[in-house]
Parts: C-alpha cells; structure tokens; sequence
C-alpha cells in the first residue's frame, strides 16, 4: 500500500514539474525570464558574447563541441593533477590516466559511468570542480540540444537556433542551480552529510579495531545527481549509502528529482511549438515505457531469487532481497532503480547485478530502447524527436502525403539525420561489446560464468553508450580496456547524436511550415502515441533482440519459465 | 498474403475510360511476363544491383552463400544459396514487370513516329520536301488533308479538323486553328480537311511523343524526393543490420566459450538472418512501385513530366478548378418559363421557342428543347415570310419577325428597353423576377412579343452530376477546392454553394488568379490547377501541380508539369489520387517489411544459437520442426512475399478518400499488424511443407 501511494503522490509531484516547470523552463528559452539578468552579464562578458548574436546551427554545434572538449580537458587534468590540489584531506593521489579519461568523458557527457570508488579515488577538490561542476553543465548541454531542435521546429525560416553561450549560461543560473540549492539543503537537513573535515576514524574499544567513515561534501552533489540526471554518486554505493540517500524523504525526492526535468521538458517543447497536446503526445508515449517496464520490472523482483531458493536458505515472502538495502526492500528499490535506469541517470540504491535475470532484462532494455522513458536531461526529449521524425515519415507516407511532424516536411534530409542519430547507440553497442567478447582484456572482465558474463559486458556498454551511467557490477570495469572502450563508447552515444540533432535543428528552422489540413497526419493523438512507441520498441526489438537473448532471456530459460 | 493481394483491380472511381495509349494492361500478359522473366536475369548484373543497396547486400549474401554451399556442400547450405539468388531474382523480376508495362505503352507510341515528309515552306513561299527528322525549331510546314503533321508546333494559318485518336484515344475529330487557345497541333497525329501552315515548336527527340515515350519506359528515371527519402531510410535500416548480424558471430562463439560447448556460428545461417531483416520486401518492389505510378496516370491519359510532379499531386492542399467544363456541363441551359404580366407559361413557351428557331447556340437549343418536353411545341416549318434577326453584340438580344409579330429574346435590360421604346409597359414583378434567377446562379432571359413582356427563360448552369459528393471526398483528404470563373460573384456563389465547393474566385483575370495562388502557396499550401490558354502559363507555371489540357497552346502545355490527353477538368481529381495512392503504396509496404522481421527473428534466433544453449528452444514458438527447416522457411518466406506482392506495388494500395487518421488506422491494421501476423502463419506453412514433402 504504501508503495501504491508512493507511485501515487509520484504521479501528483510529476504532473505540477509538467506543468510550472515546463512552463517556466519555456519562458527561459524564449529569453521571457529576466530576474537574474544582474548574474547574466557578468558572464557574457567573461565569455565576451554578444547575448543578442543568434547563431547558426553550424556555429552553436562548434561551441558545444568546443565547449566539451575543454571540459573533458578540465576535468581530467584536475584528476591527474588532485595531488598537488586543496581540498584532499585523504592526500589521495593521482588518478591513473585511463581511469582519469573514462571518468573525464563520463562525466562531461552526462554519463557518470564510475569506474572507481568515489571515497578511496577522488579528493574533495576533483568531486566539487570537476564532478559536480561537469553534473550542472553537462545536464545544460543535454536540454540545450534538445531545445535547439524544439526551437528547430517551432522557428519559421530562420538561419539561426539560439546562442549556444547564452543558452547554456540561462540554463545553469534559471533552472539548474535554483533548484539544486532548494534541493540541496533539503538533502543536507535528512542527513545526507556535507563537510570538507575529512573522514572520521572511529575506535571501537569493545573490539579494538578502528573503523574509518567516509565523509565529504555530499548533499549538494546529491541534488545535482539526480536532478541533472547524473547519477554519479560521491560514495561507491551511490543511493545505497545512508549519507546519500539518508531518509524515505530523500529517496521520494530522488525519483521526483530524476525525473521532473525530463517531464517537463514535453512541456516545455509542446509550449514553443504553440500545441500542448504534441507535448502531451510525447509524454503519454514516454509513461506508456515507463509505466510498462516499472511494472514488468517490479514484478520480476517480486519473485524470489532462484540461487536462494535453491538453497533452501531463507523464504522470501518480499520478493528477491539480495543486493536491496533493507531500509527500501525490493519495491522502492526497483522503482529507484528504474527511474533511473530509464532516465540515463544511472544512480541506483541497490545492485543490479543481483536482481533476478528479467530484473536484470528490465534495467537493460529499458536502455536499450535508447533512453526515451523520459530518458536524460534534454536527451529523452531530443532523442525522442527523433524517433517521432522516422514515425512520422513511415505514417505519414501511408496517408498519402510527404510527410509532415509540426508543419516542417521530412525529406531527404531530416529522415538521412533522423535515422543517424537513431541508429548510433546500437550500433555502438553492439560493435563495442563484439570487440569485448572477442578479445581477451575483454573476456577477462565479468566476474561471472555463463550468460550472465555476457549480460554484464552487454549492460556496461549498453549503459555507456546511452550515457546511462548505471552499473550492472559485477564487472571489472577499472582495467584499460574497458576505460578506453568505455570513453569511447560514451563519446559517440552523446556527440554523434547531438551534432545530427542540431544538423536536424538547423534544417528544419530554415523550412517554412506546411499549411495543416484533414489529410495532415496528425501527432497528437493516442493513434500517433501508439505508432511512436511501436516504432521505438521495434528499432530496440530488432536490433538488440539476438543480444538480448543470448544474456538475460537465455539466463532466464535455464531456470524454467518467467 | 492474404490481405494484401486481394485488393480489387482499381481503387478509385475512374470516370475516364483508359483508351489509345493508355490502355489497362492485364498484369498477367503473357508478353510482358515472358520479357520480365528474361530481364529478371539481365538485371542480375553488380552494375544494375548497386543502384539498389538493399538489394546489393542481398547479391553479395548470395556469393558468400555460395562460395560456403561450394566449400561445405550440404543440403541446407545449397537451398539456402538458391533461394536468396531467387530473393534477387524476384526482386529483378518486379522491376521488369513494371518496365515491361511500360514498354509495351511505348511501342504503341513509337510506331506514329515512323518516318515522314514534310513540306517545309521557304522564305519564298517555296514549298520543299524533307524528312521529318530535319526540321528545325522555327520551320514553317504546310499540312493540307491526309498529311501527318510532322512535329509539335502552332498552327499559324488555317483552320483545319485534325484526327488526334493516337495520342487520346478518342476517335472524334478535333477542330484546330491559328491563333487563340487551341492552336497547338501534336507531331504524329493527322489532318483530316483543310489546309494549315505550322511553325515547329520542338525538333525531333524533343516533341511530346518522344518524351512520352521516355516517361511511360521509366528511362532515365529520375528518383522522387521522397524515394530518396525512403531509399536512405531503408540504407539506413540495412547499415544497421548489417552488424547486428556480424556480431552475433563473436557473441556465438564467446556464449560458446562460456558455456564450454565451443559451438559456432553458421556463416550461411548469419548470412540468412540478415537478408531477412533488412527490408527486402520494400527494398524490391520501391523502383516498381514508381514505374506503376507512372503508368496508372497514362492510363488515366495523364502524361506527368516528371514523378516529382506525381508526388507533388499528393500533397496539394487547394485545388483550382474553372467552373465551365469541371463543375458545371459547359453549357447553360433554359430550365424554365416564368410568365409575367397576364401571359400564361405556354405563351412564354411558345414566344421563346420562336425566337429561338434560328438560335444555333446550346443555349438556343436547349429553350427549343425545353419547350418541347414541357408543351410539345414541335419545331415548325415557317411558311409566313420572315426574317430571323441574329444576336448581335450591340443589341444583345435576338429574334424573329414573321407574319407582324416581332418576338425577341435577349439580356434583361435590353428587351425591357425594346419593348419600352415600341411602347409597351414593363410588367409588375419584372425586376423582382429577374433579380430573383440571377441572385440563384442562373441567366435570365427575357421574352417580348412586340411591346408585350412575356416573361423570362431561366438559363441554369447545370452542375455536374455527381461532382459534389467528389468534392466531400477531397475535403475528406484535407483538399480545398477553390471553383474559378469569370462570372460576376452573385452568380458565381450560387454555383459554389450548389456543386459543394470550399470557395471561389469570380470575375477571375489571369493576375488574379496568379494572386490567389501565391496567397495560397505564402499560407504553406501546395496548390493544382488546370488549364489551357496562354494567359493560363503562368499561373501554371506557379502552381505546385499544372495540368495543361491536350487542347491547350505550346505555351500552357510547356508551362505545365502534367498534360490531360482528353483536356478533361475533372482529371485534376484523379491526378491528386494517383499521387496519394503511390505514397501510401510506399508506406504500407515499408511497414509490412520492418514488421516481418519479427517473425524472422522468432524463427532464426532459436535455430541460430540452440546448440549452445537449448533452453532458447522455447523461443521457437512457431513450433518449426528443426534449427535448418526453420531457417530455410524463413527465406522462402522473404522471397516468395516479393512475388506475392508485385500485384499491389503495380496496382497501388487501395485508397479511399477520407481523413489522414482513418486512412492511417486502417493501414496500420493492415499492414503493420497484418506485417507482424502474416509471416508467423506462412512460414510454419513453409515449414510444414517442406517437412511434409520429406526435405527436411
């Protein structure tokens, strides 16, 4: 029951982020909001940008690639340099250089793939200049594409899709840091812990031994770990760590936070276009993945773990426990784990790697449908624009038109972009784990025998070419290999989607819109919500399905029947 | 394939009946079956295939499939060789059924281009016999009865009735002259009487049969913008399974490792798989499905001078059409007698009748006509002396004097005035009357025996029959339908609301009806008109679809991207549909291919990795008897589907005219959910059989 409510006061929270916030984020993108025009100006003219200079797609791609690039730069010098910096009460040293651009790139492309533990690797310098500071940004980037692509649709034969600067500049200060501050402070009063003091020692005299707690500035990181999608914890345990996420609070506010941006996003998006019901026609497609996969998932975790019951060791009247944290049980842990699965966050307060093998099935595939349920900061939304394009364009040729979404024709061009920034991350996927499983360094990873070795070197790339961040554990990711790969993997499931979307932007805001009529295929109705996701369950079904079975289906069938 | 074969011969209501050229070919002439065969393995060459990529990465399976079945001779790696050089045979095969079609439309063509003479007049007026194929853009020739007209051009001098049966069909001669909008004369056709003098307009190679002949043979076709479109989504689609499939080799061979079976993976089973995920049904019929689009319009005796413009057809959104000939008979017509003053229907009838004896125009006729259906006024054999006075534009009326009656018929105003001026009075009710037949869309004319008004002939513009439930129907798809006429906008709205159109634009000028196409294309609409003067070329050329009438001058004609061989306004409504029918073709079988993959997977899958793991068994819910049987099924499926739908890529999807969203609804239902259904039945089918007939 109370998990029922739960969902409930969920649904409540998500439907007010929809509507004020979507509202709100609009009236920072059309450049309506304006109380903080005192903090802007300072910055511009740091960066010295004309805030009224729009750019072409061309040049707001260059600065975001070059932004990037800088940020990646920055934040793996500060890893490599954390010895000689401040704020490194444990006199951590460097960290290894595979290691550094792993991280570097995973946190600058909104991954937070961590292969590291946060409290043994990273001083308190790398985890508030470079981590958390990549946390705020790399989210802005996110929503900024996929803004530039609303804009894309909602502009009327512009050159021009915004200025990357100023975007990203309003983003931070408008949406982003008001909200994590508020949330912050919230984490902080629960409990989640916040100090530069260093780690505590404690000495148990009863047993003579002395047990070291980790500590450090860790609320703060919280707020814009969830909020910004993220998910990359400050402790190993991520949301399993009491100073994390200390209180059924702050485990509420954890989903609510995770997914209020990727919500209100559709909003956002239905606004500038001038028709809520688009926004409306994305968002049920986007619950109707959630919905389903937060069912089909919680139900596999409602079954006891086979292994246990083999061992006749316990009952198991709650479903499979092993890997929960007992203060949530399975069902809250399921929920958190999907919500963030589901939104590229990748936080999680449990181990996936020991849930049930259609547990398991359910964290994977809810990726591999390339994160669209919500999916990230700005790229659920812009990733789902581009599934709606190729839905579109197979619908609305079966009407008999050259077909149309928001007026702009999808031609040659938009279907060529479309379908690039569709097709990037199975590819990657499947490419990068091939390479895997056939090489040594790969092999030498999963911690397991049998499918379920697959299914973590599968889920790892998966998680990181969808700039997921979530870990399947189980798999020793710290090694070269994988941090090389890893990188690599995280850089084209980012970029080589972001630079065809903005392509796509610049395109489509040059188009001058289609008068609409009765034979216009329309996009905001169950009709076209059904099609979306029928589309989208079929480029993941096809292209991930023989992977897929050799993982977890094939792991589930060797113990009998879901 | 249940579902979709069994689509009717034609889908929309065809007024036209497909004569000359575009005659409706059998799709199962044996001619062009036995040609297709023979081009199906013409067309196996790498140079022709990679035009295609679908279809190339099928060609370069089969290689590999057959250097395998050449390596490790086995039964299965044979079949399974055989049936994808089928896959690509078949795929051959629909595109030289299309060609065939059109082909056989092209011979008919070419054999009015055999060689003729031509008697080129000189500077001097000296008359000179060439070739045909000499004359030069400019030349003046002379056609006198009998003579072929060597090339396209305008006739400059003369008048002369021409026999144009080979390019329409119709077997009527037409009547052609210098000057004016039916000046215009088609290289190959006849002069049946008379004499003209033409000047060419387009040489050898470039008159409108030659380029006929290229467009119904779909040479050097050129692919529509949203074949590109499509094309680049469907490589997009193959790109990607392309790895999907290499990668299940190394995932094969470490599940192998982890399992301890050491299995592998079947190169020709991989090779299978990924022909039948990468949209091969689609991928083979997309070039036939464009040459069927082509020729469905010539056999609606439209010639389109490029594919673009069919597409185009189906996406207008503001159809313009003239009033007379498309919405209205061409002709108005006496519909009743109102009598006035203290004359009786029958003398109105009678008076009317009288002076409408010499009347040689439709109109004329129509009130004799009228007249006799309603009182049995016969026409009579005037033995009084009498004089007919004809129409004239100074006195807009006409008549007859016999035996001192004077009758008149004529425009309101000017038999009022006659009558006034013989001293006759004006009877109560007479402007009321008048205004009355006007303001309902018809003329009235006025009857006056000497000083005495009888009444009014009402002279209806009949609207065509059936035209307003066409109209609904292109409202239905979103099309608005604008009527254009010269009429003044009383008359004109009463038409309007009577035929159902959206709008019109009455008291129509060439520069308005150029104003109102750019309003509507500025407001994002794609407009289609028609027409036929040479005032009309440019708003043909403006418009998104100009049809240009066969009947029409060089100048509309070259201005249009469409010319309607029988000049039929109406044509316009069936290009629109053609244009619909060819996207939704596209569409439908797109999906219905990306849906099978489905089946395929539930069918190979299983088949693929049950060695190493024997549990997946369970995926093998189609229940097929063994790992080869179910793979072979399933490429025999892939292949004979291509063969299954030739019939609907070259007949088109059925459409019928109504809102995007049930249109989508029930295509979605067909052939997305059929696409998903559909394979899972045939391939156990397959399966079955080949079990049965003991190859497996």
């Amino acid at each position: 029951m109370a998990y029922f409510w739960t969902i409930v006061a969920l649904v409540v929270v998500l439907a007010l982020c929809w509507r004020y916030l979507g509202s709100y984020m609009a009236g920072v993108f059309d450049g309506r909001v304006h109380f903080l025009r005192w903090a802007e100006r300072p910055v511009y003219r740091l960066l010295s940008v004309d805030p009224e200079a729009e750019q072409p797609w061309t040049r707001y791609a260059g600065a975001l690639v070059v932004f990037s690039g800088v940020a990646i730069l920055l934040t793996y010098a500060i890893q490599r340099l954390q010895g000689s910096l401040p704020f490194n009460p444990q006199h951590l040293g460097a960290v290894t250089p595979a290691l550094a651009w792993n991280t570097a790139v995973s946190f600058v492309s909104n991954t937070n793939w961590q292969n590291y533990a946060g409290e043994t690797t990273m001083s308190y310098f790398t985890q508030m200049t470079a981590l958390t500071v990549q946390q705020f940004v790399s989210a802005a980037v996110g929503i900024l594409v996929a803004i530039a692509l609303v804009r894309g649709f909602a502009r009327r034969g512009s050159p021009t899709i915004g200025n990357f600067w100023v975007d990203l500049t309003r983003c931070v200060l408008y949406v982003l840091l008001p909200i994590a501050f508020v949330f912050g402070i919230v984490f902080v009063g629960e409990g989640a812990v916040q100090t530069l003091a260093g780690p505590l020692s404690i000495h148990d005299f009863l047993n003579g031994t002395t047990q070291v707690v980790a500590r450090g500035p860790v609320g703060f990181m919280e707020a814009i770990k969830q909020l910004g999608t993220n998910g990359g914890g400050f402790f190993n345990a991520n949301g399993a760590h009491p100073f994390e996420d200390p209180t059924g609070l702050t485990n509420f506010l954890s989903y609510a936070l995770i997914l209020s941006i990727p919500v209100a996003l559709t909003y956002t998006f239905g606004k500038m276009v001038g028709n809520r019901r688009q926004g409306a026609a994305i968002l049920a497609t986007m619950a109707l993945f959630f919905g389903t996969w937060l069912a089909f998932t919680s139900y596999a975790e409602h079954q006891p773990n086979p292994a246990v019951a083999a061992a006749h060791a316990v009952a198991q009247p709650q479903g499979n426990m092993v890997g929960k944290e007992v203060r949530f049980g399975p069902m809250p842990t399921t929920l958190y784990n999907v919500s963030s699965t589901q939104t590229s966050t990748g936080s999680v307060a449990g181990a996936n790697d020991s849930l049930n093998p259609m547990g398991g099935f359910g964290m994977l595939t809810g990726m591999m449908l390339g994160e669209v349920s919500p999916g990230g900061t700005g790229s659920g939304l812009y990733t789902m624009l581009l599934f709606a394009i190729v839905t579109v364009f197979i619908g609305g040729l079966m009407v008999g038109r050259t077909p149309e979404y928001l007026g702009k024709k999808i031609q040659a061009r938009e279907v060529k972009l479309a379908s690039f920034g569709v097709l990037v991350m199975p590819l990657v996927v499947l490419v990068l784990t091939g390479i895997a499983v056939s090489l040594h360094a790969g092999r030498a990873g999963p911690g397991n025998a049998g499918p379920h070795a697959f299914t973590e070197i599968l889920y790892a790339f998966t998680s990181q070419a969808n700039n997921n961040g979530s870990a399947f554990a189980g798999l020793s990711g710290d090694t070269a290999f994988y941090n090389v790969l890893g990188g690599l993997a995280m850089l084209l499931g980012r970029f080589a989607v972001m630079i065809p979307c903005l392509a796509l932007a610049g395109t489509l805001a040059a188009k001058k819109p289609v008068a609409e009529s009765q034979g216009t295929f329309r996009t905001d109705t169950p009709l076209f919500v059904g099609l979306l996701a029928g589309v989208v369950l079929i480029v993941g079904g096809l292209t991930f399905f023989p992977a897929v079975s050799l993982g977890p289906i094939a792991e589930q069938l060797s113990k009998g029947f879901f | 394939m249940a579902a979709p074969t069994t689509t009717p011969q034609s889908s929309s209501p065809a007024p036209s009946v497909p004569r000359g050229v575009a005659q409706r070919r059998s799709l199962f002439d044996p001619g062009i079956l036995k040609t297709a065969v023979v081009g199906a393995f013409a067309k196996l060459s790498p140079r022709d295939q990679v035009k295609n990529p679908v279809m190339f990465v099928v060609l370069v399976g089969t290689v590999v499939t057959f250097v395998e079945a050449v390596a490790h001779p086995t039964l299965f790696s044979w079949s399974i060789a055989v049936w994808l050089l089928l896959t690509v045979v078949f795929a051959n095969f629909a595109e030289a059924m299309a060609e065939g079609r059109g082909r056989a439309q092209a011979d008919t063509l070419r054999r009015m281009r055999a060689e003729t003479e031509a008697r080129r007049l000189g500077p001097d007026a000296s008359e000179e016999r060439v070739a045909a194929s000499a004359l030069k853009k400019g030349d003046l020739v002379v056609c006198e009865a009998g003579d072929a007209i060597p090339s396209d051009g305008d006739i400059v001098e003369g008048i002369a009735s021409v026999d144009e049966s080979a390019i329409t069909g119709e077997s009527a001669p037409v009547i052609r002259e210098s000057g004016g909008d039916r000046s215009a004369v088609t290289g190959g056709t006849k002069v049946l009487s008379d004499r003209i003098v033409v000047r060419i307009t387009a040489e050898r190679g470039h008159t409108f049969i030659d380029r006929m002949i290229s467009l119904v043979e779909g040479a050097n076709r050129q692919k529509t913008p949203n074949e590109i479109a499509l094309t680049i989504l469907l490589a997009a689609l193959t790109i990607v399974f392309l790895p999907v499939v290499v990668v299940l080799q190394p995932f094969g061979h470490y599940a192998g490792i982890l399992n301890g079976t050491r299995g592998t993976v079947d190169i020709v089973t991989l090779v299978a798989l990924l022909v039948c995920l990468i949209p091969t049904t689609i991928g083979a019929l997309l070039s036939a499905i464009g040459i069927a689009g082509m020729d469905r319009l010539v056999q609606r005796n439209v010639l389109a001078m490029s594919g673009r413009a069919v597409e185009a057809a189906g996406d207008v959104q503001t159809l313009l059409l003239d009033k007379t000939g498309t919405i209205t008979l061409g002709n108005r017509m006496a519909s009743r007698f109102i009598p006035l003053g203290g004359a009786s229907e029958q003398d109105v009838a009678e008076a009317a009748q009288l002076s409408s004896l010499a009347d040689e125009t439709p109109e004329g006729r129509s009130v004799v006509v009228l007249a006799k259906e309603k009182f049995g006024i016969r026409e009579r054999d005037l033995h009084e002396e009498h004089t007919f006075v004809p129409f004239s534009a100074a006195t807009r009326m006409s008549g007859i004097d016999v035996g001192g009656r004077r009758v008149r018929k004529g425009a309101a105003e000017a038999v009022r005035n006659w009558a006034r001026a013989l001293g006759g009075n004006v009877p109560d009710g007479f402007d009321e009357v008048v205004g009355e037949v006007a303001r309902s869309g018809s003329t009235p004319l006025v009857v006056a025996d000497g000083p005495r008004v009888l009444g009014v002939i009402e002279l209806k513009d009949v609207v065509k029959e059936g035209i307003r439930e066409r109209f609904e129907n292109l409202r239905a798809v979103g099309i608005r339908t604008v009527m254009i006429t010269g009429d003044n906008p009383l008359t004109a709205a009463a038409i309007a609301q009577e035929a159902g159109v959206d709008d019109f634009l009455a008291e129509a000028t060439p520069e308005r009806k150029m104003e109102l196409i750019r309003a509507e294309q500025a407001g994002g609409k794609l407009v289609a008109m028609m027409g036929d003067g040479t005032n009309d070329a440019p708003a043909l050329a403006q418009a998104d679809v100009g049809v240009a009438m066969n009947t029409g001058t060089t100048a509309a004609k070259e201005a249009g991207n469409m010319v309607d061989l029988d000049s039929n306004p109406t044509k316009l409504i069936d290009v629109v549909e053609v244009g619909k029918q060819l996207l939704i073709t596209r569409g439908a079988l797109t999906t219905f291919s990306i849906a099978n993959d489905v089946a395929k997977y539930f069918a190979i899958i299983p088949a693929l990795f049950v060695a190493t793991y024997p549990q997946l068994k369970a995926l093998n819910i189609m229940g097929l008897h063994s790992a080869d049987s179910a793979v072979l099924s399933a490429v025999i499926f892939n292949a004979l589907v291509i063969i299954a739908l030739i019939p609907l890529a070259l007949r088109g999807v059925k459409w019928r005219p109504s809102g995007a969203g049930a249109i989508l609804r029930r295509n979605v239902l067909l052939y997305g959910v059929g696409g998903l259904v559909v394979p899972f039945v045939f391939i156990k089918l397959i399966d079955l059989f080949l079990t049965a007939t003991g190859w497996y």
